[in-house]
């Protein structure tokens, strides 16, 4: 009885080999053939650079760039506001497609002036940069550290635990209160969510443009949303009570890495001036996450080790945040960890409001529905009249 | 919300002009801290200003220190008529040149360099300019001089295709410091890529009596011009990624190259420049000595100057001049000259005279 079994594997292998072989005969093909031989005649090289970092040091600027295009690009020249200027590469070659260097320019900046970089290739080919506005990067010290993790707690924790101690207030709502509450959820989400992309998608223009980051941003939001919700159902129930809100806590804890990444890059790349006005601003705005958490445990009592764990789940990654963002920040890094963020909310906004819907059948009251959207409503307004409060 | 903060103010026009006193505050403190100290690093990064590297001459088939003093004076004889006629020959090619270290630039080039051969003839001589065309595109040389419309080079069979060749015929006249280029369109590309060099004409003393002595120390060959130290700068750029805004600017094509290998002269013989411009999107260039001034013939077509005692000119495109110097009561050392404009200097036009 083996020979069936003999011939059945190699008709699988031959089923497997022929499409493959197939596929090598095509590629054979084109290659002999060349159908673009006509069009490619005396093109110039396929160059592409992008410059994902550039940053001020004491005795002058430093750039980190990528090449991009199909062709390795070789740096020829580099000049600084139109004048050219000594450099050192590392390493110092051509770059292929994917390749990363580290360029150094002793260039005598101003503080407070901006500055254009210009590359140069061996074929005269420019690519253009430009550092806004020079200043000192902050030196990497435990300081800086200490005063980043400050400003991460104020933007993310804090606010976070004082949303949190809404609880004994959302319970006096009742149930058409609690409705209200998580409508209102809903509503605050979907603009995270909205915001969230927007910032991936943001990052994602600036990153290579060989990771094709504005796809990735989609796919991984997708894949990290379909992923979340099935850990969330693995108990084969709708998540309720605590797990929602520890997911809430991890959704919104994702959310604020990214916000932390952006403010640490934004304080020590120099574009940006964060006033203590504009921590105090965001500590508002963010109040409403901690809202948001409490707002599936009304009905429980959960102790006050349960509630700071929360406050930590979601607030704290505004800390490393904003430690990675200041001192090892890529633009298509951040672009996912956007992604993963978005994909996190949308997956608690689905548990959220599928809970609020369920609350709301129990009632069977007409009233429901319009107290549902009036809670998304204001939950939409509130994140956008106090993101006003962030601005400069 | 966050990136809409932070496009605020990465335009810094736009975040200065916002009145938000509080957050500004501690930026200018600190400013004003760093300002000091970027004082220190100008001081000690003055040489930073450079192209890195070295442009490997050989291969480029012309060196910059040659092109200065390379005069082509063609071949003189004699025709039926008594006439002294001189005789040139030359090429256009298509030649990738490299303008700055390992910048290279696709140039169309006459007899192979950038800029071409420096002819040099004697006032009222009759020239004759084999050309031939071995390039892609249709070219041509149009003189500036005295001439016939049939040898402008702009029409007929002035403009040489591909593979075709004509001979120019013109007079030497007027004496002066000249230049030549292919007029063919368009005229900016065809100029830009490298189609043009020095034309001299030097003054016959037999026609300028009052003045033979000033001749005679223009016209090559006599012991009154070998008395002088003669050199020709030809003012270009090159636009390398076709923006129509040049790149690369220099002296006799090769960025900072006078800077990397000063030009030395003696301190014992005066100096003369045959300086033209040739540099296209740019209105104009112009040519500054350090610690020194100048005498400067404009055109060249005058033995007394047209500007005494200058230590700056400018040219504007197609203009070119004599200019006369001495170092003769310097201490030695090392004269920088470079266009007046920062931008053109430095990005490439910066050179260095050795005092010896």
């Amino acid at each position: 009885m083996t020979t069936p079994a003999t011939s059945t594997s190699s008709n699988s292998a031959l089923a497997f080999g022929l499409p493959v072989f197939l596929l090598a005969l095509v590629a054979l093909a084109v290659t002999i053939f060349d159908p673009l031989a006509r069009f490619g005649g005396g093109l110039p090289p396929d160059e592409g650079l992008a410059i994902e970092r550039g940053w001020t040091v004491s005795n002058g600027i430093e750039v980190q760039v990528r090449g991009e295009g199909r062709d390795p690009l070789r740096i020829a020249q580099v000049q600084v506001d139109g004048a050219y200027w000594m450099f050192k590469q590392t390493p110092d070659k051509p770059l292929n497609q994917f390749e990363s260097a580290q360029i150094e320019i002793p260039y005598p900046w101003v503080a407070g002036d901006a500055h254009h970089i210009t590359f140069v290739t061996s074929t005269g080919t420019t690519f253009d940069y430009s550092i806004d506005v020079a200043r000192s990067e902050t030196p990497f010290s435990l300081g800086t550290m200490f005063d980043l993790a400050l400003i991460g707690l104020f933007v993310g924790f804090v606010p976070v635990a004082l949303g949190l101690a809404a609880l004994p207030v959302l319970r006096r709502l009742g149930r058409e209160g609690m409705v209200f509450t998580m409508a209102l959820t809903v509503g605050l989400l979907a603009y995270l969510l909205v915001d969230t992309l927007a910032e991936g998608l943001e990052l994602a223009s600036e990153s290579a443009s060989v990771f094709q980051t504005d796809v990735l941003v989609w796919a991984v939001a997708a894949l990290t949303f379909a992923l979340l919700m099935v850990i969330g159902r693995i108990g084969g129930r709708p998540t309720s009570g605590m797990a929602l809100a520890t997911w809430l806590a991890i959704g919104i804890g994702l959310h604020n890495f990214g916000e932390g990444l952006s403010i640490g890059s934004a304080l020590t790349l120099g574009n940006a001036a964060l006033g203590s006005l504009l921590i105090v601003g965001f500590t508002v705005h963010n109040l409403t996450e901690g809202v948001a958490i409490a707002a599936p445990l009304t009905r429980l009592r959960p102790s006050h080790f349960a509630l700071f764990g929360f406050a930590l789940i979601a607030g704290v990654p505004a800390v490393f945040g904003a430690w990675v963002g200041a001192f090892a920040f890529l633009p298509h890094w951040g672009a996912v960890f956007f992604a993963i963020a978005a994909g996190a909310i949308l997956q608690v906004m689905v548990e959220v409001a599928r809970f609020a819907h369920s609350l709301a059948k129990e009632g069977a009251e007409p009233l429901a529905n319009g107290t549902a959207f009036a809670g998304f409503g204001v939950g939409v307004l509130a994140m956008y009249a106090t993101a006003f409060l962030i601005q400069v | 919300m966050l990136s809409r903060f932070l496009q605020t103010v990465s335009n810094r026009r736009a975040f200065l002009g916002a009145s938000a006193a509080l957050p500004l505050a501690p930026l200018v403190a600190g400013n004003a801290l760093a300002q000091s100290n970027s004082a220190v690093h100008a001081a000690t990064h003055f040489d930073g200003m450079t192209t890195v590297g070295n442009v490997d001459h050989e291969r480029n088939g012309f060196d910059p220190n040659e092109i200065l003093t390379d005069w082509d004076t063609g071949t003189l004889s004699v025709d039926a008529e008594g006439r002294r006629v001189r005789s040139f020959d030359i090429t256009a090619v298509d030649i990738e040149i490299e303008i700055a270290p390992g910048i290279f630039f696709p140039a169309w080039a006459y007899n192979g360099r950038v800029p071409g051969p420096t002819l040099r003839a004697k006032e009222g001589e009759w020239l004759k300019v084999n050309f031939t065309n071995a390039g892609s595109h249709t070219h041509s040389i149009h003189f500036h001089g005295i001439h016939s419309a049939r040898m402008d080079g702009v029409s007929g069979p002035g403009l040489v295709a591909p593979g075709d060749s004509f001979t120019y015929e013109i007079p030497a006249l007027p004496f002066g410091c000249h230049l030549y280029h292919c007029h063919t369109t368009p005229l900016k590309r065809h100029i830009h890529k490298g189609l043009y060099g020095g034309f001299i004409i030097d003054p016959d003393p037999e026609r300028h009596p009052d003045e033979a002595e000033a001749a005679r120390g223009r016209l090559l060959g006599t012991p009154e011009n070998d008395r002088w130290q003669e050199m020709v700068m030809v003012m270009n750029g090159f636009d390398t990624n076709f923006d129509d805004e040049n790149e690369v600017y220099a002296v006799n094509s090769i960025a900072h190259e006078y800077m990397k290998r000063p030009i030395t002269v003696s301190r014992d013989l005066p100096i003369r420049v045959y300086l033209m411009n040739l540099t296209e999107f740019d209105p104009i260039n112009s040519f500054h000595i350090h610690g020194n001034f100048f005498d400067y013939y404009d055109h060249g077509t005058t033995l007394t100057p047209t500007l005494k005692t200058v230590d700056t000119i400018m040219q504007c495109q197609g203009q070119r001049g004599i200019i006369e110097m001495s170092f003769a009561d310097h201490e030695p050392g090392q004269y920088m000259f470079h266009a007046h404009q920062s931008e053109f200097a430095e990005l490439g036009w910066m050179s260095v005279f050795e005092v010896v």
